[in-house]
């Protein structure tokens, strides 16, 4: 690669993550040559996820090998709300299938194999620095690779490059977030701990206001141990790390464990994004803000999204067409259709939850305390709020 | 408030600061984080970073 040299793609990808290099996969399955473009120096590292997830969407986006990546299957969930009350949930917990935690670093490097086994080309420690316009359209980026200012041309530029998305905004897609929207979150993977690991374990309340505590449980006494914290409710001089700490250090379960890993990062937890596309240019993943909002999980979601940017962008190459009507015709009217209205749903979930007052969240609680929680599932749960608080029903059903 | 300074042995580069920049004032540089004139001194980076790595100057 020599200086000042230009490359030419049909498509470009800013960022080997999930949902980047399956786009890229999905596009040159469709016949794109397609470049991604990742700014580290190794795909997947460092990690910067919970690792839980779930089966459901694997086969959606026709991954069949999922052996080296899937390290945990849980059995179920134990939350714990204020006041200390557990609820444990076994089986099919939720509406999105089994529980998995998994090796990101891993899964990353597997989706980039998949790309690369279509044809997709990589290129590692190589960032873009800005977007190459013409008459508005986005036509390329100008890069710094291995210390090298590079240019890379293409007819179309999906940008995958994460929450804090360079492309989107350089793109003019959007601006800012607003605080309460975002998740700042902290964690230690952990070894040495002395926990029942066939369980995922999540705290609710005053140990990580507006989010909450994760354990999500890995071989041999390891977990992810973390949490997420609201913006805008963080106190004064203190850090979600201070938070996290506190919480270990009150745990004795916990305390016993010692931090092998540090990970750090923001989320999106906002309604699903007016527009994620422009002349030339589609976003994906956590740079479109598709996050699922009660979870905070990317993974599923980018990667569906992903291959539906992949196959939109083979297309806009065939027909010749990289505008934005036609890729809001195509890509955004498809992406929608798949996962719009379930970041809707639990977007409204979720500030319905946090808006509950503290009385109704009593009763709440009241209620769930006369479950047999060891033999419950969602559906029991919601069987019981009816009958006994039906009020709360009425206003969650309200939102649908 | 003020500009933030970055304490580089306490940034983990994680990028939370960057996603919730309303100016897009920051940047994540191969070795270091860069804020540049765009900044308004908002002190929102200050509230997202994790780990505590962001002062005010003059601040706190």
């Amino acid at each position: 690669m020599k200086k000042g040299e230009v490359l030419k793609y049909d498509v470009l990808v800013v960022g080997a993550g999930p949902a980047g290099s399956t786009a890229a996969r999905f596009a040159s399955k469709n016949g794109a040559r397609t470049l991604v473009i990742e700014k580290r120096q190794e795909i997947g590292s460092p990690v910067r996820c919970g690792e839980a997830t779930t089966l459901s969407w694997l086969e959606e986006v026709e991954i069949e090998d999922h052996d080296r990546w899937c390290v945990t299957t849980v059995k179920g969930a134990r939350i714990f709300f204020p006041g200390a009350k557990m609820l444990e949930l076994v089986g099919k917990f939720d509406t999105t299938g089994v529980g998995i935690v998994i090796e990101r670093d891993i899964l990353d490097k597997d989706l980039a194999k998949l790309a690369i086994g279509e044809g997709a080309e990589y290129m590692l420690k190589t960032s873009a620095v800005s977007l190459i316009k013409e008459d508005g359209k986005v036509c390329g980026v100008m890069a710094r690779s291995m210390g090298k200012e590079i240019e890379i041309r293409a007819d179309i530029v999906i940008g995958a490059d994460g929450f804090e998305s360079q492309v989107g905004r350089w793109g003019g897609i959007y601006k800012s977030l607003p605080p309460e929207d975002i998740i700042s979150c902290f964690q230690y993977r952990m070894a040495g701990l002395d926990i029942d690991l066939d369980f995922t374990y999540l705290y609710l309340g005053e140990f990580a206001p507006g989010g909450f505590v994760w354990v999500f449980p890995k071989k041999d006494n390891q977990a992810n141990v973390g949490l997420g914290i609201k913006l805008s409710l963080i106190e004064e001089n203190k850090t979600p790390k201070d938070y996290l700490d506190e919480f270990i250090a009150s745990k004795e379960e916990f305390k016993k464990g010692m931090a092998i890993d540090m990970v750090a990062g923001g989320v999106e937890v906002g309604p699903p994004p007016s527009n994620v596309t422009a002349d030339g240019l589609m976003l994906v993943g956590d740079a479109s803000r598709v996050v699922n909002p009660i979870t905070g999980g990317g993974v599923a979601n980018g990667v569906r999204q992903g291959k539906i940017a992949g196959e939109v962008a083979a297309q806009c190459v065939r027909e010749g067409r990289f505008d934005h009507d036609y890729l809001k015709e195509h890509y955004e009217a498809r992406w929608r259709d798949l996962l719009e209205n379930e970041i809707w749903r639990n977007y409204m979930i979720k500030e319905k939850l946090n808006s509950i007052s503290g009385k109704a969240f009593a009763k709440l609680m009241e209620t769930l305390s006369k479950v047999d929680l060891k033999e419950s599932n969602l559906a029991v749960l919601l069987e019981a709020i009816q009958k006994e608080n039906p009020e709360i029903m009425e206003e969650l059903q309200s939102m649908f | 408030m003020n500009k933030p300074r970055i304490n580089e042995d306490v940034c983990m580069r994680c990028g939370a600061c960057v996603g919730t920049c309303p100016a897009n004032a920051m940047f994540l540089k191969e070795f270091t984080l860069e804020v540049n004139d765009d900044c308004t001194t908002c002190g929102l980076c200050f509230r997202a970073c994790p780990v505590g790595a962001i002062k005010l100057e003059g601040g706190p």
